[in-house]
């Protein structure tokens, strides 16, 4: 039976290949090599600092954070988990991972935070902002990794854009929802006594959406660790690349000792940040209470006169 | 007295064409009709009134009225769709972005229903706020918020967060980061319809105690009538957005502008609304030295009452009535000192009429005596009774058998 294709088809990748090769390619090629200056260096930085870093010192510093932000049992997780990254050979991929990760979540929060709150002010922002979050929530990261490696070549730095594109909206999403659910009279509260709109933001909305905005953050780290292995096509090292590699030549054992690395990983990360996120809810005596209990004067358990006082 | 706050033909129009539906409510339309025809609603609609400084005008309608659409305007909180608002005769609706902020910053705070403290800060901070966003340094903030915090009592509770206290708390934070930019008026929205009533009333005494020492312009809302009676210097009476009667309460009570005012104001306890002032009738004495009993009888029969007041040098001295007339001399010019009575019943002009109400219900005339104790005019039993005729509130009667009645009211229940 005849179908339309049979008569005429549209040359969409014609079109895509025009605009891209014929026009983007050439005309800002500039401007994707200014974008990468920024990631690189940042990426390196990190990553030097976290090879230069000595393991034990590294576990120790990452198992008193656990323990500060979190609870006695995930700071004995993060020992152990680190333990076994270090004995199954895989550290320093997992600190090149890691600075990876960190790299993409701090980009991914500098443009996704304000780009959040423009939407949560401005409700045809919002609705134009949208559907681009839904595409780039749909669309499976391999269709864009060929544009990417057009405009940016390939290696780390073109790989963490790809992490980024994908990692992008649930903090934009996140900031944008916490932001939008502060009390309304609270916002009005704050403009009676005189606020700027500048002040509104940083002392009512900005405080009060931060357990949203750090949910949005915890899950874009979890999608920038997932992307680990999809990055590593383009040239991405750490982790990725030893599962990578171990599919290539079928060593299931080096794709197991990868993909442990990042499952271990990303349990870490996805405790502490979560722990950040509920602030101080329920938690055992942590380090931090220790301390701070340690150190503070006794102050009054009750303060004196507790109902109907009446004015002097 | 200077006029604080003038409104001149305020309106609000929730919709896209607020000028038709205003010229619509102008022909004659009601607030339905316009909303019938043009999926509009009117908030508040052509409200006329002037606050005196140190005044406490309250509105008070029922849900709906208009009464959190009118006070919001006042600090632009929304934007009126007509009208004038005019704080020191400055204009409000034409103020620019700075001048409303300056405004809020330092004439106008605002204390809402449900609290709308920051849950985020502590006490202190709450109260701290609208100094921090006028960037007073912090030490002097500090100094300013615990000195609001004592006014209403709670300065050992200042690091606290507003959710561990209890409702009447957090109102009291509420009012005291009103208070802590020292406003020259404070807007207050409902502030204690959230509150149980045991505590409102707590609230209510507070904040005429702080009036008495502050003196603040204050425009409170509320949908309570005894609320409005007890606070309000002045009260203006909202239906749909207008204000159906402006006056004290005793002009609401005493004379109600419509039905829909009476309707509400006939189950006000009228002997806690009027005061001793409003029945009093010149004073009536005669000097104890000048006079005996049989001038008094004549005087008493002369007034056509059963009592009368004796003065020794000018001063109150005591009561004489017929009956101790009778029981002292039976009859014949006698001395009165043995017919007076000395202990009587007393009375400020300011004192409401519930404080009176026993000795009037012994028939005795109350004697009012002004600050410095001049005697300056007797209310009569009869006087008050007349004004509480229509009050079906009023307490029964002391020397009624109620017992008795109370018994027979209760047995037909009993064999049903
Ligand atoms: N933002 C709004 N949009 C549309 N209509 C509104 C809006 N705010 C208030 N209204 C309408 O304006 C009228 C007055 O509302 P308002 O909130 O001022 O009443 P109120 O007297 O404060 O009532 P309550 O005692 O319940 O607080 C109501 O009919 C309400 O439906
Ligand atoms: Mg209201």
């Amino acid at each position: 039976m005849w179908q339309p294709s049979d008569s005429f088809e549209i040359p969409l990748d014609v079109w895509v290949e025009t605009v891209i090769k014929g026009w983007l390619v050439p005309n800002f090629r500039d401007l994707f090599q200014a974008v990468q200056v920024p990631i690189t260096t940042v990426l390196e930085g990190l990553d030097l600092a976290l090879q230069a870093i000595p393991m034990p010192l590294f576990t120790l510093a990452l198992v008193l954070v656990a323990w500060a932000v979190a609870s006695r049992g995930l700071a004995l997780f993060t020992l152990v988990a680190l333990a076994v990254v270090d004995l199954i050979g895989v550290w320093p991929q997992t600190m090149t991972t890691l600075a990876m990760i960190l790299t993409a979540v701090l980009f991914c929060a500098i443009v996704g935070v304000p780009l959040g709150i423009a939407a949560a002010r401005r409700d045809g922002f919002e609705k134009g902002l949208r559907p681009v979050l839904d595409i780039m929530q749909t669309i499976p990261p391999f269709v864009y990794l060929v544009p990417i490696v057009m405009l940016f070549g390939v290696g780390m730095t073109p790989g963490i854009i790809a992490t980024i594109i994908f990692a992008l909206p649930p903090i934009i999403r996140l900031t944008n929802l916490g932001i939008r659910s502060v009390p309304e009279d609270l916002i009005e509260a704050a403009y009676a006594f005189g606020s700027s709109p500048r002040q509104v933001l940083w002392e009512v909305q900005l405080p009060l959406a931060l357990r949203t905005i750090m949910a949005g953050l915890n899950q874009t780290l979890m999608l920038a660790l997932s992307m680990a292995v999809i990055a590593a096509l383009i040239g991405a090292g750490g982790l990725g690349l030893i599962v990578y590699t171990g599919l290539g030549r079928l060593d299931v054992g080096a794709a197991t000792e990868g993909g442990l690395g990042i499952v271990l990983l990303a349990m870490i990360l996805d405790r502490i940040t979560q722990a950040l996120g509920s602030e101080s809810t329920t938690k055992s005596p942590g380090l931090l209470e220790t301390l701070k209990a340690f150190f503070r004067i006794r102050a009054p358990a009750n303060p004196p006169g507790s109902g109907g006082q009446s004015v002097s | 007295m200077t006029e604080k706050i003038v409104v001149k033909n305020l309106s609000k129009v929730f919709g896209d064409d607020p000028d038709q539906a205003l010229e619509m409510i102008r022909k004659g339309k009601t607030k339905d009709e316009v909303l019938a025809e043009t999926g509009q609603t009117i908030g508040v609609q052509s409200v006329n009134f002037s606050v005196e400084e140190g005044e406490v005008f309250v509105v008070m309608g029922l849900s709906g009225s208009g009464k959190s659409t009118l006070v919001r305007m006042l600090n632009r909180l929304i934007e009126a769709s007509e009208g004038e608002i005019r704080f020191d005769g400055q204009d409000m609706r034409g103020a620019d972005a700075a001048t409303l902020r300056k405004l809020r910053l330092e004439k106008i705070a605002m204390v809402f229903q449900h609290f709308a403290l920051f849950p985020h800060k502590s006490v202190l901070e709450n109260v701290e706020y609208g100094l921090k966003v006028a960037r007073v340094p912090a030490a002097e903030r500090r100094e300013r918020a615990l000195e609001a915090l004592r006014k209403v009592g709670l300065a050992a509770w200042a690091d606290r967060r507003p959710a561990t206290l209890s409702g009447g708390m957090q109102q009291r934070v509420g009012l005291a980061r009103g208070l802590a930019v020292d406003p020259e008026i404070l807007l207050m929205d409902e502030p204690f319809s959230a509150l149980d009533p045991l505590i409102r009333r707590d609230m209510q005494n507070e904040l005429l105690e702080l009036q008495r020492e502050l003196r603040k312009t204050i425009v409170f809302i509320t949908h309570d009538l005894d609320e409005a009676l007890t606070l309000g210097d002045r009260i203006a009476i909202m239906k749909e957005g207008r204000f159906v009667q402006v006056g004290t309460a005793e002009e609401i009570v005493g004379n109600p502008a419509d039905d829909y005012v009476a309707a509400f104001t006939q189950d006000v306890d009228r002997a806690r609304v009027f005061d001793v002032a409003s029945v009093m009738e010149p004073p009536e004495a005669l000097e104890l030295a000048e006079t005996d009993a049989g001038a008094v009888r004549a005087r008493l029969d002369e007034l056509g009452r059963d009592a009368l007041h004796l003065l020794r040098d000018g001063a109150l001295a005591g009561l004489v009535t017929r009956r101790s007339l009778a029981q002292a001399a039976g009859g014949g010019g006698g001395p009165l000192e043995g017919a007076m009575v000395p202990e009587m019943p007393r009375a400020r002009p300011g004192d409401v009429l519930r404080q009176v109400y026993d000795a009037c219900s012994a028939g005795l005339p109350v004697a009012v005596c002004d600050e410095e104790e001049r005697f300056v005019g007797v209310v009569t039993p009869e006087a008050v009774f007349e004004l509480l005729a229509e009050d079906k509130n009023a307490p029964e009667e002391e020397d009624a058998p109620d017992g008795e009645e109370k018994a027979a009211e209760a047995a037909p229940a009993l064999s049903a």
